[in-house]
């Protein structure tokens, strides 16, 4: 099977075109050669498939708010050739059986790589380490450790997982939110909008805190330590520093912090309800900056789909997360390329080699080249769209995009040189 | 008048004082030996309760009574959520009954303004969480305006437990469109997040010391501690408490004679209301729940006499 995709313009700039054969980039430059499929990419670039570090795919457990397989489809739609899943599903992923079951749902869609995310503590419970060594040992090779949903809030027990994941270069990604300094039904940023509406308020200061001390736990174990969906300017500030000191420490934005900010509640609409919470503009602009200066490594999507009645609760009750697989790329070409903040390459960097290279995904985020493996994403840069939730492959609707035009389509993903999106659509 | 009241911006100063002069010809009927009028025969009306409150919903039904409505109470405390029901099914199965007019009241922020985009009859917010109790700060204004006249100029102090209270955050903004300047005074640990910018646009003053504040108060309205709030570390003790807030009797020597007192009870005699306040001429507590009736008389007739009646 050959495709040849025709006069694409790759990250860095350059006009080209890409003769893809058996799941390998064969060759690059002006091709004449005959393929089984020709893509015209003329005004297109081609980037290398996006990486989410951060996907909640609800199966086992919530398959009707979305399953691996829907999961996968809107991960493709969305550009992307390989997603991380995390670990909150039910049950919890932290067994190297249940990673293993995880990644044979992903093979078995065939979208995107699904690499499981192995949870810190068994149950999430925060209390004795999962069994991270087993994971890290099965077929599903575990890299990546979270307790997402919930904070690692014990310092001693976040102590000893960035220790014992160093024996197989794996990674904690934490979610930093200190559960004392945000209370239990901490759902709006706090500030002068929390007062107002009467919300309990969610304070920059309770993921700051944690932020800066796991980067100090990281330089005490000589460990890695991820920030997950960094929220805020002093988190940003706390990984700068943590990075100038020669600290392992990677950082992630959402799509949905580096646009949305925290007036969106002002009608108590939950679809806007997202842990952490959307911030005001001054930590979005700072998000910004940070991601465009390599502070923040990567956009991950924290991809969260929920049931239609799982939402219709009152504010404080309704589910966190929302949806951000399909419009991931969009969101960025729309806020960091237009504003000239990123190129090209920056988003390849932060949204497919950067991620990978965290995960430790191989075959992944790869530079577009002879004999690397075509795991490759088609961009419109140009294109404008109109998101329409109905629209979505995900099993769920809650999406905060909804009505809003944002610039950039992803035209077709490439998995190993197949296609799982031409046109757009799942192929 | 917007067709629910979910909050204070959804009436205007004309609005409230238009409630106002209909509530008193509501209080009016109070008095006499029949209290029916027949502004709302043949509406149904549907008291939901999320959260107990045996005071506001009494308020509400006799209300709804005394204008010839149909008055159902429903207590929906805890079915939605432990039955795997959303907030929208169970509102929705309510109002298929075939209903004119909700009363809604929830533990939960917003739930009201939620509610009210999922039906389409009028919403009466009767407390949301820590946000709002509309009727309640309607009640307080039409108090102090029987009390002092216009409020025009007037000065109100409104203390305590401002982050958790719905009553505060109602009360401030009715009471600076009726013209008062409003005083919020409460340890730093109980006002709301972001205080600062809110009563800079909100055109309210904020203050930590209440021997401050009284002196210049034409009118001092105490909010209920929580005593949950106690384990909280709001405050270390409630001794401490009063002491640094409470309405003591040696405040009360301070105010002028004549400077009504307002609490929406249920009080807590001897944390933030002394017994001699609380019983002392001034005191309008108990002129509060007869208005409270009044008030909602006129909310509901405002509301629901001009509306066609569902079949
Ligand atoms: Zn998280």
């Amino acid at each position: 099977m050959s495709i040849l995709i025709k006069g694409a313009t790759l990250p860095g700039g350059t006009t080209t075109d890409v003769l893809v054969q058996d799941g390998t980039i064969a060759e690059l430059g002006a091709i004449s050669a005959k393929a089984d499929q020709t893509i015209d990419a003329d005004g297109l670039r081609l980037l290398p498939g996006l990486v989410d570090l951060h996907t909640h795919l609800r199966e086992p457990g919530r398959e009707d708010a979305e399953t691996v397989l829907t999961g996968s489809r809107a991960a493709a739609v969305g550009g992307y050739t390989a997603v991380l899943a995390m670990a909150n599903t039910n049950p919890v992923t932290d067994t190297g059986e249940a990673a293993e079951r995880v990644h044979d749902l992903g093979r078995a869609a065939g979208l995107v790589d699904v690499q499981p995310v192995g949870a810190v503590t068994k149950g999430l419970a925060g209390q004795e380490l999962a069994e991270i060594g087993l994971m890290a040992r099965s077929r599903a090779r575990v890299r990546v450790f979270s307790d997402d949903g919930r904070c690692v809030h014990d310092p001693r027990v976040m102590r000893r997982a960035l220790e014992y994941v160093k024996a197989f270069g794996g990674v904690v990604s934490q979610h930093s939110q200190d559960p004392s300094l945000a209370g239990p039904s901490a759902c709006c940023h706090e500030g002068e909008l929390s007062g107002r509406l009467g919300l309990p308020g969610w304070p920059g200061v309770a993921e700051e805190v944690i932020v800066a001390r796991d980067v100090m736990l990281a330089r005490h174990t000589g460990s890695r330590v991820h920030v997950a969906h960094v929220s805020t300017a002093g988190s940003v500030e706390v990984v700068r520093w943590a990075k100038a000191q020669g600290i392992d420490v990677t950082a992630e934005v959402t799509p949905h912090h580096l646009l949305l900010t925290t007036d969106l509640l002002s009608g108590y609409d939950p679809t806007y309800k997202v842990n952490p919470p959307l911030r005001p503009d001054e930590d979005v602009q700072a998000l910004r900056e940070a991601l465009a200066d390599g502070t923040i490594d990567a956009v991950a999507t924290d991809h969260a789909p929920h049931a239609r009645h799982d939402k219709e609760h009152a504010f404080v009750d309704a589910a966190f997360g929302m949806l951000g697989l399909e419009t991931a790329l969009p969101v960025v070409t729309t806020v960091m390329v237009e504003s000239g903040l990123l190129d090209w390459a920056g988003v390849a960097r932060t949204m497919s080699t950067r991620p990978a290279e965290i995960a430790g995904l191989e075959g992944h985020g790869r530079p577009i080249a002879v004999g690397e493996p075509a795991n490759l994403t088609l961009v419109d840069p140009a294109a404008q769209v109109v998101v329409d939730r109905a629209a979505s492959v995900s099993l769920s609707r809650n999406n905060p995009w909804h009505d809003r035009k944002l610039t950039g389509r992803v035209i077709a993903t490439l998995l190993r040189g197949t296609p799982t999106v031409l046109e757009g659509a799942i192929a | 008048m917007n067709r629910h009241l979910l909050s204070i911006d959804d009436v205007s100063a004309d609005d409230i004082q238009e409630i106002f002069t209909t509530a008193a010809e509501m209080h009016d009927v109070q008095r006499r030996q029949v209290k029916k009028l027949p502004a709302l025969r043949g509406r149904t009306v549907i008291n939901l309760f999320f959260e107990d409150s045996t005071r506001t919903r009494s308020s509400f039904e006799i209300a709804g009574k005394w204008l010839s409505a149909d008055v159902i109470n429903l207590s929906a405390k805890g079915s939605s959520a432990s039955k795997g029901e959303s907030l929208r099914d169970t509102v929705l199965t309510v109002t298929a009954m075939g209903i004119d007019g909700l009363v809604v009241r929830h533990s939960a922020s917003g739930a009201a303004e939620q509610i009210s985009r999922w039906i389409d009859v009028p919403v009466i917010n009767a407390g949301d969480g820590t946000h709002e109790h509309p009727t309640q700060a309607l009640l307080d204004g039409y108090t102090l305006t029987r009390r002092l006249g216009s409020l025009e100029g007037r000065h109100v102090a409104i203390v305590g437990d401002l982050t958790h209270s719905r009553v505060f955050r109602s009360n401030v903004k009715s009471l600076t469109k009726l013209g008062a300047t409003v005083t919020a005074v409460a340890p730093p640990t109980l006002m709301p997040a972001g205080v600062g910018d809110w009563s800079k646009t909100a055109g309210f003053a904020t203050a930590y010391d209440l021997d401050e504040v009284l002196p210049q108060a034409d009118a001092v309205m105490m909010l209920r501690v929580q005593r949950e709030r106690m384990s909280g570390g709001f405050f270390p003790t409630a001794r401490e408490y009063t002491v640094g807030y409470g309405l003591t009797r040696e405040r009360l020597a301070v105010l002028e004679p004549g400077t009504p007192i307002l609490h929406p009870g249920p009080m807590n005699r001897g944390l933030e209301i002394s017994a001699d306040a609380a019983d002392a001429l001034d005191s309008v507590v108990l002129d509060q729940v007869s208005a409270g009736v009044a008030v909602r008389m006129s909310v509901l007739y405002h509301l629901l006499a001009g509306e066609e009646t569902s079949a």
